[in-house]
């Protein structure tokens, strides 16, 4: 029997708790075949959030560390400082963790031009703790902290993460991509496979944004959910890569 | 060597750096701004790394990465930022990471001020995150104990998994004294096989974290924390006792004041009073044998403390009501005179005698 499809070494066999629908589980799987085919798997520490993918690592194949909400990029920074040269180091985010409460830490990783990879989870709201509004969160969407849709005047306007890191000089490599189809799931990988090499070659900070669905907290079945992201987020967060740049920390280290 | 003049924040990053610490992460913050400075000049000299943080709340989280990949690791501040370390130490303290986190405290509460300060007790003793935790408190009352308990607390660190706080105050981090660095140290290595450094040469994949969504295997963990504790208390626990031997009347006190109170002792012995200094060197776990052991001993006990009265609580606990135990402390950054503790002294004395 000739095998056409098999489970990627990069995740273990856990089933995972996420929601049916949930694009969190295609990210899991873009990264770990990304670790398993760059052969780096056994290098690499992941650093889990807090948020629905906390349990992350329960399910990324790799060493894990769990950090505090929004300090993924602390702990990060902590252990790509002190490991050694070959070891790769990512974080998985939300965009409550990592656009909310870690905002901080995100910007200064960034203008570091910390050698690492973050994988941020945009799925414009709190998953975890039942859908509350997000940094990220559209203009009009209803969630349990804005039940009349987010308005301008009380809540602001949606934070475009991935531009804001792009104006920083130390980072590196910025792509926004997403998960509402295959076409858009195939260079997802891509792109996160470009965030990975740009660490292994040293060249400083790297983020890939994934717009990504909730369906549970956002009231919708999974098909409507991807059909929101097409419609409604992709307008507001545009995909594509908004910063590439080599020149940055071989020459500063 | 022999002996050097420094700083007490300069003594406390030599110290480190002489327990084989190698990383530190940090934020300017007075009355500690010394110790960080002092470790951006040093560790690329050993071919460590300092990085200065965005933040505390960044730099305690470095910390646990750092600690994480498994090496010996230390963060500063003082007061406001030691406040805003809490929640990475109740981490570090539940996924068992070691770490060293220094607080030279000054005058609270809010921003309150620069001076010397012991107000922070509490905070540093009872835990000070959320959560069923402590954390070894060592508390040097001299340069050249810091630099001991400097490399006693990488050592407990890491023979307990816990994070250790070396707690001192704007006056012994900014006063100068001789030390001598070439103490016997301890060399004991430590296996870290639990440290997330990749699974390459060492098996499957490790995890380090604080969660359990399991209320019974979280209940188990806590179970695990509390013999740690345990055995902390039974076995790493310190305290000086000066001319106690035959006192009547024991003062307690710790770091900076408790040298102020042994001037002041040695003046009340000189007029024949007989009182004695209890001092705890760990205020936790607290010697509390030690002062119970006394207080069938002596008449009555004074605590002095540089804030509005924190230790003598676990004073009082320790006493039980065996005899009178007073307090007397400065707060706001002041520190006692000898003449005030003296003063004290004599009227307990008085007291007693009626
Ligand atoms: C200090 C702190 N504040 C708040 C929380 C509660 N909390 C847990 S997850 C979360 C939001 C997570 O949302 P997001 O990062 O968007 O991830 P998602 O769940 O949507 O994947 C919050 C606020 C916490 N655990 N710690």
């Amino acid at each position: 029997m000739k095998v056409v499809f098999e489970r990627t070494k990069g995740l273990t066999n856990e089933e995972t708790h996420y929601c049916p629908g949930c694009t969190h589980g295609i990210v899991h799987r873009l990264v770990g075949e990304t670790l398993e085919e760059l052969g780096v798997l056994e290098n690499t520490v992941g650093v889990a959030s807090v948020g629905c993918s906390v349990l992350s690592y329960h399910y990324f194949n790799c060493d894990m560390t769990q950090a505090a909400h929004g300090r993924a990029p602390a702990v990060a920074t902590g252990l790509k400082r002190v490991l050694p040269q070959d070891r790769i180091v990512f974080t998985y985010q939300g965009d409550g963790d990592l656009a909310s409460i870690g905002m901080g830490e995100v910007v200064h990783a960034a203008a570091r031009g910390e050698n690492i990879t973050v994988i941020f989870v945009n799925n414009a709201i709190y998953g975890m703790t039942g859908g509350q509004m997000a940094p990220t969160t559209l203009i009009g969407q209803r969630t349990a902290t804005s039940p009349q849709g987010r308005d301008i005047q009380s809540h602001g306007l949606p934070i475009r993460v991935s531009e804001m890191l792009a104006t920083i000089d130390g980072a590196s490599y910025i792509e926004r991509v997403s998960t509402h189809n295959v076409k858009q799931v195939v260079r997802a990988k891509k792109a996160i496979k470009n965030a990975f090499k740009n660490q292994q070659e040293k060249k400083g900070f790297s983020m890939v944004e994934v717009l990504s669905s909730c369906p549970t907290n956002w009231g919708l079945t999974p098909e409507e959910s991807l059909q929101w992201i097409e419609e409604q987020m992709v307008p507001y967060y545009p995909l594509g890569i908004l910063k590439n740049s080599s020149v940055i920390t071989e020459d500063i280290r | 060597m022999g002996k050097v003049l420094m700083k007490g924040n300069e003594v406390i990053g030599e110290s480190a750096i002489q327990a084989g610490c190698k990383y530190f992460f940090g934020y300017p913050i007075t009355p500690q701004s010394e110790l960080v400075a002092y470790m951006a000049q040093r560790l690329p000299e050993v071919e460590g790394l300092f990085l200065q943080a965005e933040s505390e709340v960044a730099a305690i989280n470095m910390v646990y990465g750092a600690s994480s990949a498994g090496v010996r690791v230390m963060t500063s501040s003082s007061s406001p930022g030691f406040s805003l370390k809490q929640e990475g130490i109740s981490f570090l303290a539940s996924a068992e990471l070691p770490a060293v986190i220094v607080n030279i405290a000054r005058g609270g509460p809010g921003l309150g001020n620069i001076q010397p300060s012991q107000s922070d007790y509490f905070q540093a003793t009872k835990g000070g995150g959320h959560g069923d935790y402590n954390t070894p408190v060592l508390a040097p009352s001299s340069l050249q104990e810091i630099v001991e308990l400097t490399d006693e607390a990488f050592r407990i660190a890491d023979e307990y998994r816990t994070p250790v706080i070396l707690l001192g105050d704007g006056m012994l981090g900014q006063m100068m004294e001789p030390v001598d660095f070439e103490v016997t140290k301890d060399n004991k290595e430590f296996q870290k096989d639990w440290a997330t450094t990749g699974t390459v040469g060492d098996g499957p994949p490790k995890t380090i974290t604080s969660l359990d969504l399991d209320d019974v295997r979280l209940e188990e963990r806590n179970k695990q924390l509390q013999i740690k504790y345990k055995k902390i208390k039974a076995t790493e626990t310190k305290v000086e006792c000066y001319l106690m031997d035959d006192a009547e009347v024991a003062v307690v006190a710790y770091g900076t004041v408790s040298r102020i109170v042994r001037s002041a002792i040695k003046r009340a012995r000189d007029n024949g009073i007989k009182v004695g200094l209890i001092r705890p060197i760990s205020l936790w776990p607290f010697p509390v044998e030690k002062i119970a052991y006394y207080s069938n001993k002596v008449k009555s006990i004074i605590t002095v403390e540089m804030n509005a009265g924190q230790m003598v609580e676990d004073v009082r606990l320790a006493v039980e009501g065996k005899v009178p135990v007073t307090f007397y402390g400065r707060t706001g950054g002041v520190i006692p005179s000898i003449n005030e503790v003296h003063e004290q002294i004599l009227s307990m004395v008085n007291e007693v005698a009626k």
